[in-house]
């Protein structure tokens, strides 16, 4: 009975299983359908095909941004506008006790002064005679704005904000983020979350941690080579050259915006939520934004501070942070350390990872994710585990690629250490470990992807004939010189976008979408795909981008607009397309089917044809409109996610000074289809620029005593310069396997591998591990002398 | 101590300084026109508060209202809506407020206006057709721009004064500027483009 | 800003009596450095004194003695340019160290010279001497003294062109008020005066937060620095630069030399970025007088000139950058290869 029971069961469950593999089989083959039904109807053309897909062109906003004629928010001027400024708090944790702006309000040119306190606990109706205790008003980060100056000038302002009087109570400071053992005897420390895999799993009675700890230590005894390593990256800043801030202004009782912002179409509600009105009532402006790379997402407070300030008084408001306030407040990357161990078999092949790392985003704890680490690479066999250490610093903001930096830097470091340990050069040992396509050792792009990527690099690096191993190369005086390379990986799948295409019966094209142009080239990218579409120049296309009040495109941010805006902007061009097609037909006497825009001409069969003119006249009175929109995470011909990267680094050190100069760079990179080659590879040297600029220039430095940023000015802020760059050489990885696959994101990529690249070739060229990136003299000198004493 | 004063005084006297072939003319003149003057210039005019300067700007005669602690970068931005000329730093370490004065790279940004009476300003917007923007399109030498107008001042004003400049001498001779995308290897590619006679060259 | 009275006169006369007047007041030349401070509300001046329209602070000169006199307000690039100075690589190498030529045309060498300390504290607005040089030593002091820092002054002295004034032994022409100490000269009436002496003794250890790094009393300035006809001296910069930028050096030295028979017969070394002052060292030019120059001789001559270096918790690398500087500005002066960048 418990047989037949259990073999029903059985059944019942096979049967189900086999159900749902149907389903899931159908599913697959709706969706194959569908996906193919939308490559015939959407589909990119072939690349020889391309009239403008993948040429060269320049950007739509060149003259205006070179010639000084485009307007950022910082250049927005208003009849009648105020200019404020705040007051930063000059401790890095501290309770306000009291704040006296009287002086300040007396001040010429002085207009409005605003107290940023946060609100007391409210009175509840039911019991009020019952006052809640005050809340403490406590900072916890240099720079945090108390107060709101606005006045006639720059300098009113100023002067006011100086004339605030504020009485501070200091509190303790914790500021030592690379320094586990201090963080932890601060408690200042909390879980960022661990993870443990090993090939072979427990048994049912095994404790796991216990199981897992002597399958560790196993898989060391059998290593045949074993790296034991400390890596880091200290923290650093956005360093926005356009500060955060806003012009803001007040028509007929709405507000307008104008918004240095990375999310044109999500900060109206920002406003809204903080202004207690609904998002109708807000529109936000930004048609040019002086730098975005993940900090500016939202109105932050001192927007709508200027907001409440301009309602008050009446005139329009211009916040724009100080450059000191933009080093504390404008966002901050985490830092990271980390100590592992690792195993390899004689091969070189990495069998088991055991690490631990920690950091810090500032004062809410956050860091470097435990899931990117080690990078890219996946051995069987590993324990990671994360610490998360509370700061006095401003909390970080999402900064280019969030984590994978710090977690490359911080982990192919070390496989570069074990390339070091064995004599080996460092490409083999990269190339076995990522694995084959079919048992890959790596997370992300495909091991052939990488693979590919890496014999390109290696050519245009002439890495075979330039490689010698760490620290055996020639000297010329006291420089020596290195090889160092990375991998990395990245999503950047399409973000959801909607636009409103019009096309009138006089020929014009404009499109309204409340995307935004950080400067990646979204405008030109825009006219590019419907250019393609209509066989038009890109000038023909008019694209308005930038206001809240078109239709919503996602935020730019994580890689994510080239994809949203191709997505919505082929499809809504091929939708108007195929209605002017079907009027052309007719005229014509053709197919519609057969019908092809190039050249400015809709052609058909037997030499038929129309110009776009023409065929535009055919529409009627009204301009054809056509929305399309795309939602984020539908599959799509166009589109796509998860790409490889590879960088390779020749860099030459001065053993005397510990100054590194970077000689050659070569980035290869895969983005799925290559909309506009020329802004691509724009993309790619400013994130090379950035990677080196943090591999071996800057970093937040906080004093250890009182917290406070004590190089939040561009002269102290250090940052590569042109004559710090070398040559740079970029290779957009475009093989059709890649290219089949549709658009993908680039802005995060390409600035993930400088880092852990840059530090590798300092090892080779050296011979010792400079340990935590920026790789400044100082520290260069002192990992020579650390070796000095140890060998 | 190491940093003892081994010198003795310098044994140069005011003979010494006046007897200079060019000197003679210059401190000698000055001397005796200071004594001329001596009177009238502790009447020398002390400015405070608004004034109404006369400024040259993109070859215009303006007019505009500054206090002596206004800057150029100010007057420009706020009052002649020459926006291109950028506030990056407080100090003149970012080359986002270059401008020409008298043919001269300078930062706006920490030059008062009340200085720059009798001088001729010229800003990015004056480059309008120049060649040096229509290179820096078309090498795609700019992201999101806000450095740009600085660099496009500088890089003219570096040709100027180098119009035959080597890919060496152009690393070299634009360091005074940020920019913080990374657009540099393609400003490179900018200046050179210029050197070679330009976009259309 | 705060708000300031402004002025600019067009003698060294009208100057002085400017500087006379009540309130506090600072001297305005090329502004690169004065306008920052200002802007931060780090300095707060009551009056403003512009040099720049002053003809006689804007020319070079060649004086009867082969001495050359540049005037305070010259700009740098105009120095860098001068044929005057050629045979005085070592301050064409330094201005060229700047790197940026929005500084090299508007800075001047007055106010190059005088420009004050970068340090990190001052310019956050904890006094020239960084709470009596507390906020230092239980700071970050990786760009602080490792000379002359015994005191509460822990910065480094700015000027990256004065060791190499030092180097060629150049004078500084200042004049003020007769009270001052100068000889009287008839400027101004009677109460004028102007003083001639060695340019390093412009500079000095402020002692308390009264004290400047200069030794300018108030109402006097700096009217023009007179450089000696040392054409028979080798001379050199070098600046340990990590960037290509106009990011100050971590460490710096000047030097020249007089070379005879391949031996040095006499120079100066002085050190930049190291001290509060620059420091100039009389045992790395005695260590290098009677040698020939050469990579063993300019090692021990850097090897002399930082031994007694002091460094503070953090910064104890700039002893080998300040070691290694000396040794290249030996090397290069005597136009030999330093062996690195």
């Amino acid at each position: 009975m418990v047989n037949q029971q259990a073999e029903k069961k059985k059944a019942d469950t096979k049967a189900q299983d086999e159900a749902k593999a149907a389903a899931a089989k159908a599913k697959a083959e709706a969706d194959a359908n569908k996906l193919a039904e939308e490559k015939a109807k959407y589909g990119w053309p072939a690349k020889e095909k391309s009239s403008l897909v993948g040429k060269r062109v320049a950007r739509l906003d060149g003259l205006p941004k070179s010639t000084g004629t485009a307007k950022y928010t910082y250049d927005i001027n208003l009849k009648n506008q105020l200019i404020a400024k705040g007051l930063g708090c000059p401790h890095a944790h501290c309770k306000i006790k009291s704040i006296d702006t009287t002086a300040a309000a007396k001040l010429p040119g002085v207009v409005f002064i605003e107290v940023l306190k946060p609100a007391d606990p409210p009175i509840d109706p039911k019991k009020p005679d019952e006052v809640p205790p005050k809340k403490d008003w406590e900072i916890e980060w240099q720079g945090e704005i108390l107060a709101v100056v606005a006045a006639e000038s720059e300098a009113a302002a100023a002067e006011g904000v100086a004339a605030i009087k504020v009485e501070y109570e200091k509190l303790p400071v914790f500021v030592q983020e690379d320094n586990l053992a201090a963080a932890k005897a601060a408690g200042r420390t909390f879980p960022g979350g661990n993870k443990t895999q090993t090939e072979k799993i427990a048994g049912d009675d095994d404790d796991v941690d216990e199981f897992s700890a002597k399958e560790l230590a196993r898989l060391f005894k059998e290593a045949a080579h074993v790296v034991e390593g400390y890596y880091g990256v200290d923290p650093i800043t956005h360093c926005c050259l356009e500060p955060h801030g806003s012009t803001v202004e007040w028509v007929d009782g709405k507000l307008v915006a104008h918004l240095s912002t990375q999310n044109v179409s999500g900060t109206d509600e920002g406003f809204a939520a903080g202004l207690q009105i609904t998002s109708d009532d807000v529109t936000v402006h930004c048609d040019y934004i002086g730098g975005g790379f993940g900090s500016k997402f939202a109105p932050d407070y001192w927007a709508i501070s200027a907001a409440r300030i301009s309602k008050a008084t009446g005139r329009p408001v211009k916040f724009m942070l100080d450059r000191d306030q933009e080093f504390k407040l404008g966002g901050n990357r985490p830092s990271g350390y980390l100590k592992v161990k690792l195993g390899a078999d004689k091969d070189g092949v990495v069998t088991v990872w055991d690490s631990e790392h920690w950091g810090s985003g500032g004062a809410t704890p956050s860091g470097v994710s435990q899931g990117v680490v080690p990078y890219v690479f996946a051995p069987k066999n590993f324990r990671r585990v994360a610490t998360n250490i509370k700061n006095n610093a401003a909390p970080n903001r999402a900064w280019r690629a969030p984590n994978h930096p710090q977690a490359c830097a911080m982990t192919q470091t070390a496989y570069d250490d074990l390339a070091a340990k064995m004599g080996a050069d460092s490409y083999d040992i990269f190339l076995k470990n990522l694995g084959t396509d079919e048992k890959p050792l790596v997370a992300g792009a495909k091991p052939s992807v990488y693979a590919g990527e890496m014999e390109v690099g290696a050519k245009l690096m002439d890495w075979k004939a330039k490689w010698h191993p760490h620290g055996k190369g020639p000297a010329k005086g006291s420089v020596v010189e290195g090889l160092g390379m990375a991998i990395h990986t990245w999503g950047g799948n399409a973000n959801s976008s909607t636009i409103l295409l019009k096309v009138y019966p006089d020929g014009g094209v404009e499109t309204f979408c409340g995307t935004q142009d950080l400067g990646t080239g979204t405008r030109t990218s825009c006219a590019m795909v419907l250019g393609e579409t209509f066989g038009l120049p890109i000038e023909a296309i008019k694209i308005n981008i930038g206001s809240s009040k078109y239709p919503a495109s996602g935020p730019s941010g994580g890689s994510t607009t080239i994809g949203s805006v191709c997505e919505s902007h082929r499809r809504a061009g091929v939708d108007a397309l195929l209605k002017i097609a079907d009027l052309v037909a007719a005229k014509l006497g053709v197919e519609a089917a057969t019908l092809k825009a190039v050249g400015g001409k809709i052609v058909g069969t037997g030499g038929k044809s129309v110009s776009w003119k023409e065929a535009c006249s055919l529409i009627g009175m009204k301009p054809l409109e056509v929305m399309a929109d795309y939602k984020s995470g539908t599959p799509s011909p166009l589109s796509n996610r998860t790409v490889g990267g590879v960088q390779m680094a020749h860099v030459a050190v001065d053993r005397e000074t510990g100054i590194v100069r970077m000689k050659k760079f070569v980035a290869v990179q895969d983005m799925g289809l290559v909309v506009s080659p020329t802004q691509a590879e724009s993309q790619i040297y400013g994130s090379v620029i950035m990677g080196i600029a943090y591999a071996l220039f800057e970093s937040r430095i906080q004093d250890p005593a009182s917290g406070a940023v004590l190089n939040a000015e561009m002269k102290d802020y250090r940052l590569p310069r042109l004559g710090d760059i070398g040559e740079i050489v970029i290779n957009l990885y475009e093989p059709e396997s890649e290219r089949s696959r549709g658009v993908i994101g680039l802005g995060e990529p390409p600035v993930i591998s400088p880092g852990g690249a840059i530090s590798n070739a300092v090892a080779n060229a050296l011979g010792v591990r400079v340990p935590v990136l920026p790789l400044t003299p100082d520290r260069v000198l002192a990992a020579l002398a650390k070796s000095k004493k140890v060998g | 101590m190491d940093r003892t004063h081994h010198r003795p005084p310098s044994g140069f006297s005011r003979r010494d300084f006046l007897r200079g072939s060019g000197a003679v003319a210059a401190a000698g003149a000055i001397v005796s026109q200071t004594q001329a003057i001596a009177q009238e210039a502790k009447g020398t005019r002390i400015l405070s508060g608004e004034q109404t300067l006369a400024l040259s700007v993109n070859g215009k005669d303006v007019k505009v209202k500054a206090e002596p602690r206004t800057t150029l970068l100010e007057v420009l931005r706020y009052q002649l809506d020459l926006t291109g000329a950028k506030p990056v730093s407080g100090d003149a370490s970012s080359g986002a407020s270059t401008v020409m004065i008298d043919g001269k790279p300078v930062s706006a940004s920490v030059e008062l206006a009340v200085r720059c009476v009798g001088k001729k300003i010229e800003t990015v917007e004056s480059l309008a057709k120049d060649a040096v923007p229509a290179a820096f399109v078309a090498c795609d030498a700019q992201q999101c721009g806000f450095c740009t107008p600085g660099f496009v001042v500088a890089t003219r004003a570096f040709l100027n004064k180098n119009p035959k400049a080597t890919e060496e001498e152009v690393r070299k001779g634009l360091n005074g500027n940020i920019c913080r995308c990374g657009t540099y290897a393609n400003v490179i590619h900018a200046a050179l483009m210029v050197v070679k006679g330009g976009a259309n060259g | 800003m705060k708000s300031f009275a402004y002025a600019s006169p067009t003698t060294e006369g009208e100057a002085l009596s400017l500087l006379a007047e009540p309130g506090e007041i600072e001297i305005l030349a090329g502004g690169t450095d004065l306008v920052g401070l200002m802007k931060k509300m780090i300095i707060t001046p009551d009056l403003v004194v512009n040099i720049l329209d002053i003809p006689s602070l804007k020319t070079i000169e060649q004086l009867d003695n082969g001495a050359i006199a540049i005037g305070a307000a010259v700009t740098l690039d105009e120095v860098l340019a001068h044929p005057y100075l050629d045979p005085y690589p070592a301050i064409g190498q330094a201005i060229e160290g700047i790197s940026s030529m929005q500084l090299q045309c508007q800075g001047t060498i007055g106010g190059e010279v005088l420009q004050r300390p970068q340090c990190w504290y001052f310019r956050g607005g904890r006094g020239l001497l960084a709470a009596g040089g507390s906020a230092v030593e239980d700071g970050d002091s990786r760009y602080h003294a490792i000379f002359g820092n015994d005191g509460a002054a822990k910065f480094v002295s700015a000027s990256r062109i004065a060791p190499a004034l030092i180097a060629l032994n150049a004078t500084a022409r200042v004049i003020g008020p007769v009270a001052t100490g100068g000889s009287p000269v008839g400027l101004n009436g009677e109460d004028a005066s102007e003083r001639f002496f060695p340019i390093e003794q412009l500079f000095r250890i402020p002692r308390h937060e009264g004290e400047r790094e200069s030794v300018l009393a108030r109402g006097e300035f700096l009217t023009h620095i007179i450089l000696p006809d040392r054409r028979n001296f080798a001379s050199a910069t070098y600046e340990v630069r990590q960037g290509a930028g106009p990011d100050f050096p971590l460490a710096a030295a000047a030097a020249s030399l007089r070379i005879e028979g391949g031996i040095v017969r006499e120079g100066e070394i002085v050190l930049g970025q190291v001290a509060p002052t620059p420091w100039i060292s009389r045992a790395a030019v005695a260590a290098l007088i009677g040698q020939p120059v050469n990579e063993q001789t300019a090692e021990a001559a850097g090897l002399a000139a930082v031994t007694a270096a002091r460094p503070l918790s953090h910064n104890a690398y700039k002893v080998q950058l300040a070691k290694t500087a000396v040794k290249r500005a030996i090397l290069r002066a005597a136009g030999q290869e330093t062996g690195g960048f």
